[in-house]
This record gives structure tokens, sequence and C-alpha cells, in this order.
């Protein structure tokens, strides 16, 4: 009883936010997965259950492999995604952590287009990436022309194959200044006496980097890397603004999209839940690890 | 009872290990070139937005878009403001209810999971923080259901709502890394001992240190609710939704104006670039407290 009282109130005042999650994130997923394993293909409801069908159709039964190509588009988006704002984002923290006059100003700067919302930047990226080259050109292909580095010109989204590539390029450049926001704070989170003591040792500046500081970043990288991630398998508003749908540039969360616009719950059912297992299968390790890593300290 | 009214902790730790030294050795002309090449890289949208939305007629253009306006003219901005006026006003209603009341609950939440602890404590943790990874379309079938079940009125008050259970992780995630960092175990402890109950403890002693917290919650959900597109369509229309709509409607049209859904994606985003330049190098140190563990 005593117990009780120790941690009950904490529990109580918790309580509300369990039952919202349990009813709206854990519930409503039972219930997605449930229509995923109907035959509710049209607005007038199900009749009964039909088990994996739905799943399996769409890998092997799609109208022109539709799902596996929004799969590819988003493998490619998300590849491309990942390494450009990781690597950006790294890259301008190095520059501001290793000192530089009016550092607030470049970090305002690098971080602001966090801000703006796909749907907003997308507005002016449907310009910038206008595919006509040569005297036609706009947008970069006009810069790369004006700079005489055509052979950068490119059909940008509209390019069959590797569209995807350049898609990832407004979501870069809208993330990278989070990532050097997050790793900023993991530099400033060093201490002072780890680069105290390779100074002592001698290390060299780039020793100093190899050996003690980037290790020590490891953790933030990872975080990063979940946050964009999952982002990156969400991504509906970019691609809406854009191109708007089109099988060109379709990935799972526009197709969901698009499979409702046609009351096909069922089938936009199974598509949402195979994008939530693809999450899962990164996200569920990451939390246990994380906890765990909690814990042992 | 002991009153504490420390100021907020130390977030503010932002200046560089490394001073900039004087002399300018190959390496920092280098380091300033890149800084400067990569300020202007990030900044080509905005010129564009900038340019394009004070154009008029047969300046407006693919081939002569990075030129600057041969007549100025802010007809665009009038018709943009025009058509998203009644949105904007809207999503204010959304995102500062939203910013509010997720980040009560974050902080009440956070407060119990790090300094109020019950037994199995760490894996509720984890059931939450899972929903704020989850792609939201695989709650959307059944949430459209469920939420004009309940009767919430649709539009705002059912985004309000919905934004402010799907930010529960976040802000729970955000507030319970804040204290564990900030908040020292024998200060609560001691109020405890002292016979101050949960509520006392948090109002009293908890609420007054959690402005870093806050900071970053606030500008987080405001600019989440903001800027939401995926729950906007599912759950409003352009009559009674957010401005996020009412740009897509402007600009993607089948002939759009160029000059006025770029004077538009303006306005869209000032509120949210507002926040952010305010508020931006306390959001950085609110991220360093939430994200680096001690």
């Amino acid at each position: 009883m005593r117990r009780l009282r120790h941690w009950g109130p904490g529990l109580l005042l918790l309580s509300p936010s369990l039952i919202l999650l349990a009813v709206f994130v854990y519930g409503l997923i039972a219930w997605t997965t449930k229509v995923s394993l109907s035959d509710e293909h049209n607005a007038l409801g199900s009749k009964g259950f039909v088990g994996l069908e739905n799943y399996k159709n769409l890998f092997t039964n799609d109208i022109q492999d539709r799902f596996t190509h929004s799969l590819k588009n988003l493998l490619i988006f998300t590849v491309v995604f990942l390494v450009g704002a990781m690597f950006f984002g790294l890259l301008w923290a190095f520059l501001l952590e290793r000192g530089i006059k009016g550092e607030g100003f470049f970090r305002t700067v690098y971080l602001f287009p966090m801000a703006v919302s796909f749907i907003a930047s997308g507005v002016v990226w449907r310009w910038l990436m206008n595919p006509l080259k040569g005297d036609d050109a706009g947008g970069l292909n006009a810069v790369f022309g004006g700079l005489h580095l055509d052979f950068l010109q490119s059909t940008w989204w509209t390019n069959p194959n590797w569209g995807m590539a350049s898609m990832a390029m407004p979501a870069v450049w809208q993330l990278s200044g989070y990532v050097m926001a997050l790793f900023l704070a993991g530099f400033r989170g060093i201490p002072q006496e780890l680069r105290e003591a390779a100074a002592m040792d001698g290390a060299s500046t780039y020793r100093l980097y190899r050996n003690v500081i980037f290790p020590q970043l490891t953790p933030v990288a990872l975080s990063a890397l979940i946050i964009l991630g999952h982002m990156s398998m969400k991504m509906f508003d970019l691609i809406m603004s854009i191109s708007g749908p089109q099988w060109l540039t379709e990935v799972p969360a526009v197709y969901v999209w698009q499979t409702l616009l046609t009351s096909d719950y069922a089938k936009a059912a199974a598509i949402s839940i195979v994008l939530l297992l693809l999450v899962a299968v990164v996200i569920v390790p990451y939390l246990i690890y994380t906890n765990r890593v909690e814990k042992s300290r | 009872m002991t009153t504490v009214s420390a100021p907020p902790a130390a977030v503010e730790s932002l200046a560089p290990r490394v001073r900039p030294r004087r002399s300018f050795g190959p390496g920092s002309i280098i380091k300033y070139a890149l800084a400067i090449f990569f300020l202007i890289v990030v900044l080509m949208p905005l010129y564009v937005l900038i340019v394009t939305s004070f154009k008029a007629g047969s300046d407006i253009g693919v081939t002569s878009q990075w030129n600057l306006p041969t007549h100025w003219t802010t007809a665009s901005w009038g018709k943009a403001w025009t058509a998203l006026r009644p949105s904007f006003i809207r999503t204010f209603e959304l995102a500062i209810p939203v910013a509010v009341i997720s980040s009560l609950i974050g902080a009440a939440n956070g407060f119990v999971l790090s300094r109020w602890r019950f037994p199995g404590a760490d894996v509720v943790f984890t059931m939450i923080l899972f929903g704020m990874f989850i792609p939201y379309q695989a709650v959307m079938i059944p949430l459209r259901e469920i939420v004009t079940t309940i009767g919430i009125a649709p539009g705002i008050p059912t985004l309000v709502f919905v934004h402010c259970v799907y930010g529960i992780p976040i802000c729970t995630l955000i507030f319970r890394n804040y204290y564990a960092t900030t908040v020292p175990e024998e200060l609560v402890e001691a109020a405890r001992v002292d016979g101050a109950g949960l509520l006392r403890t948090f109002a009293r002693i908890i609420l007054p240190i959690s402005i870093p917290g806050f900071v970053v919650t606030v500008i987080w959900q405001f600019t989440s609710a903001w800027n939401d597109y995926l729950f906007a369509i599912f759950l409003a229309n352009t009559r009674n939704g957010p401005i996020t709509i009412a740009l897509n409607a402007l600009a993607g049209a089948q002939s759009p104006d160029y000059a006025a859904s770029m004077a538009g994606a303006l306005i869209t985003s000032l509120p949210t670039l507002i926040v952010y330049v305010l508020l931006g190098r306390w959001f950085i140190g609110g991220l360093m407290a939430g994200s680096v563990k001690s």
C-alpha cells in the first residue's frame, strides 16, 4: 500500500495520455490491420475475412507492379536523402565547430529551411527543378548553363530511372540544418577534458577528430539517422507538392492516398501496414537498444 | 518546503569551444569559402521565391527566373493574401492551442517518467515513444471514422485534437530527457520528504525551471501543426482546413499563377520563420539538453 501511494499519483497523471495512445496508436493500428485482412474494396463495406490476400496481391498481382515500383522509388529517395542530409549536416556542424565569425548567423541560415513546410518549399523547388535544358533552361539548369557546367543539367524528377534521387534534393535542403543542429549539440557535449587530454598527448587535429571526437558522436549520428529514416518512409507532402500524385514519383504513402480516393479501403490498409512494418523493423530494435543503454548507465 | 527559484539551466553554452583565430591561414580560407558557398546555396530558393513574388506579366517565366523584376509590384501579394487569409487565421487557431496543450501534457508526462517513476516506467516510455515513429497512414482510415463518431467538430477542432494526441510521444520524450539531465533527483526527494505531493512538486518546483523545455516543445508542435499537410487533407478541406491545403490549391492548380504561388509560399512560411529566428538559439540549446545524455 505504501508503495502504491508512492508511485500511484504519477501513474494517475500519466493515465490520460496512456489511454489516448492505447486507443489512437495501438487500437487504430489493430483496426487498420483488420481492414487490411478484409475484402472492403469499396464504400459498401466488407463482406468478410480474406487472410493475407491483399498483401499477396500487392507484391505479386499489382497492375504494372505498381507497389514494388513505389517501394523502389522509396528506396532511392531514402538513400539519397539520408546520405545527403547526414553529409551536409555533419560538414556544416564541423565548419561551425571549428569556430567561425558570425556563427549565429550561419547557424540560423542553415537551419531556416526546417521551419518551412514541404508544401511551401515544393512551390519553389518545382521551379528550380525545371526539366528544360539549353536555351529554354530555367531553375538549376539555367544556373549550371550560366556556369558552363552544362553536363550537370538534368531532367530531375521526370527521369524515369533515377528521378527519385533528385526528388530527395529539396528534402536534403530542408533537413541538413536539423542534422547540423544535432551534431553541433553533440560536439558541444564532448567534455573539454577529453580534448585537452588528447592535446597533452600531442595528438594532431586530425587524430583528435578521428580518434576522440567522431567516436563520441556515434549516438548522435544514430538518432539523426533514425529521425531522418522514419521521415523518409512517411514522405508524402513534398511529393504531393512537387509532382503531385503520379506514377513516376509514387511512394507507398502517396499510393495509400490514391487508393483511398477509389474507396479501396482494404488495399489502402494493406499498404499502410507494410509501411508500418518497414518502419517498425528499424525503430523497434532502436527503441529496445536505447532503453537498454539507459538502464546500464 | 524548499523553494527553488533557480534560473533556467544553462542550455545557452553554445559559444564555440574553438575560438576564431586571428591569423587567416589556408585552412580558415577554405573554411569561410565553404561556409559562404553553402550559405548561398541554402538561400537560393528563398531568392527565387522573393523576386518572383514581386513580378508581374511577362516577367514571370522559367527562363527569366533568376532575374530581378523589371517592374516591382505587390499585386501578387494582394492576390495571395486574399486567397490565403481565412486559412491563415484558422491555422493560428490550430497551431497555438496545439503548442500549449501538447507542451503541458509533455511536461507532466516527462516529469512522471523521469522523476516520479513507477515500476515498469521504462517499458511504458518505450511504448509511448513508438507512437512518434508510426506512419500516420496506418491509423488514418479508422481515424476519420472515430473522430466523427466521438463527435468532435470537423476541421480545426478535429485537427487540434489529433495533433495533441500524436504529439504526446515527442513532447514526453523532450521533457523526460530535459528533466533527467537538469533536475537533480535529490530536489524531488527533498520535496517528498517535506511532504509535498506530486502535483505540488510539479507546479512549485518543476514548472518554474521548465522554460527551456517549453521553448523546444512549443516550437516543435507549433511548426508541425502549422506545416502539416497529411492530417489536414485527410480530416479537413479548403473551407475549414489549415493553410497548407489552401496554398496547395493556389499553387497546384492547372495553370497556377506563379507570382501569387510564391507570394503565398512566403506568407505561409512567415509565422514559422519568425518563430525560428526569434527562438532558434534556444531551440538548439534545448535540443542539446534533450538529446545529449550526460
